[in-house]
């Protein structure tokens, strides 16, 4: 199983991500230049966190212009599992590979500290290791992280089970007080309806070991390990 | 000649502004109590060259792909 870490001008977690998958998750990865159309024979692909184009104009607009998006945009419309962390969400709403849109986090302030997550929907190969409800405590770093969609798209979002995890405390409730940005019902990360492209705010990439401060992060890379090998396997 | 186009692009009615909202409370706080609410938005002065065509197809074409966020966002286009 291949990782491909993509790396936009910008970018800044491209080399977490990249560190989580090699040395802690033990699988292959390489960097995918935001100038190549190559993929590399990547079987999942990684959209980093940072700020892409300075996040000029508005964030992840621009990188969805650059010539690798071609290739990421084919790969996902034909299954392939792309999974897009922080900026990386705002870059795959932008493209229009998952609805809605990030807007400024209600408070205006960037927003840096843990979080705790609930798992919303644990059918999906990003989460199958989890249970539902199961709660993951994983950081986040955004300023635009607020996430908006209309009523309408939010309960096709919510009937689909297309969001994957919620903000809530550590006890697993919902509420507003652990709600980092005004996301809508505590929206903190939603897949497409077809289940093979993420898109979260979190990072799981920074909360592979211990000494980071938590290892829930690697449920979803193991979530994509069990997915490969039973591929691999059963075909 | 070139010539001038304006987009202006404003978040769609409904749309949580917290830049807008920070504003007006801070107009409030300086003392002017005037204003029911504040938008905030963007535009772009775009220069075009003379000898460009079908520039107003154009426009819209990159005001829809670039220059906003159809999900929401709306832009009018000015000439100057």
């Amino acid at each position: 199983m291949k990782f491909g870490v993509v790396t936009f001008p910008g970018s800044n977690c491209d080399y977490d991500a990249y560190a989580a998958v090699r040395h802690v998750v033990g699988e292959d990865v390489e960097f995918l230049w935001h100038q190549s159309t190559d993929l590399l024979n990547s079987d999942v692909i990684i959209l980093p966190g940072g700020f892409t184009y300075g996040d000029y104009l508005r964030s992840g607009a621009i990188a969805k212009f650059s010539p690798i998006m071609d290739s990421v945009i084919k790969f996902a419309n034909s299954g392939g599992k792309v999974i897009g962390i922080c900026n990386g969400f705002q870059v795959l709403t932008e493209s229009g590979l998952l609805p809605g849109a990030l807007i400024r986090n209600d408070h205006l302030r960037f927003s840096c500290k843990y979080v705790h997550l609930q798992v919303a929907n644990n059918q999906t190969v990003f989460t199958s290791v989890c249970n539902k409800g199961d709660v993951l405590k994983i950081p986040i770093a955004h300023g635009e992280g607020n996430y908006y969609n209309f009523d309408g798209d939010i309960q096709t979002l919510e009937d689909n089970n297309q969001i994957v995890f919620r903000y809530c405390d550590e006890k697993g409730v919902l509420n507003k007080q652990s709600n980092p940005n005004g996301s809508i019902n505590n929206i903190a990360g939603i897949m497409n309806k077809e289940g093979n492209v993420l898109g979260m705010m979190p990072h799981p990439e920074r909360a592979v070991e211990k000494i980071l401060g938590s290892t829930d992060g690697l449920r979803l890379f193991e979530s994509l390990q069990v997915a490969f090998s039973k591929i691999s396997i059963g075909g | 000649m070139s010539s001038k186009k304006t987009v202006y692009v404003r978040l769609k009615e409904g749309v949580l502004d917290p830049q807008g909202v920070t504003i007006n409370k801070s107009l409030k706080q300086m003392g002017y109590d005037d204003f029911i609410s504040v938008k905030f938005g963007k535009f772009f002065e775009l220069e075009v060259k003379a000898d460009s065509a079908d520039i107003d197809r154009k426009i819209k074409e990159v005001s829809e792909k670039l220059l906003s966020n159809p999900v929401i966002e709306t832009f009018t286009v000015e000439n100057n």
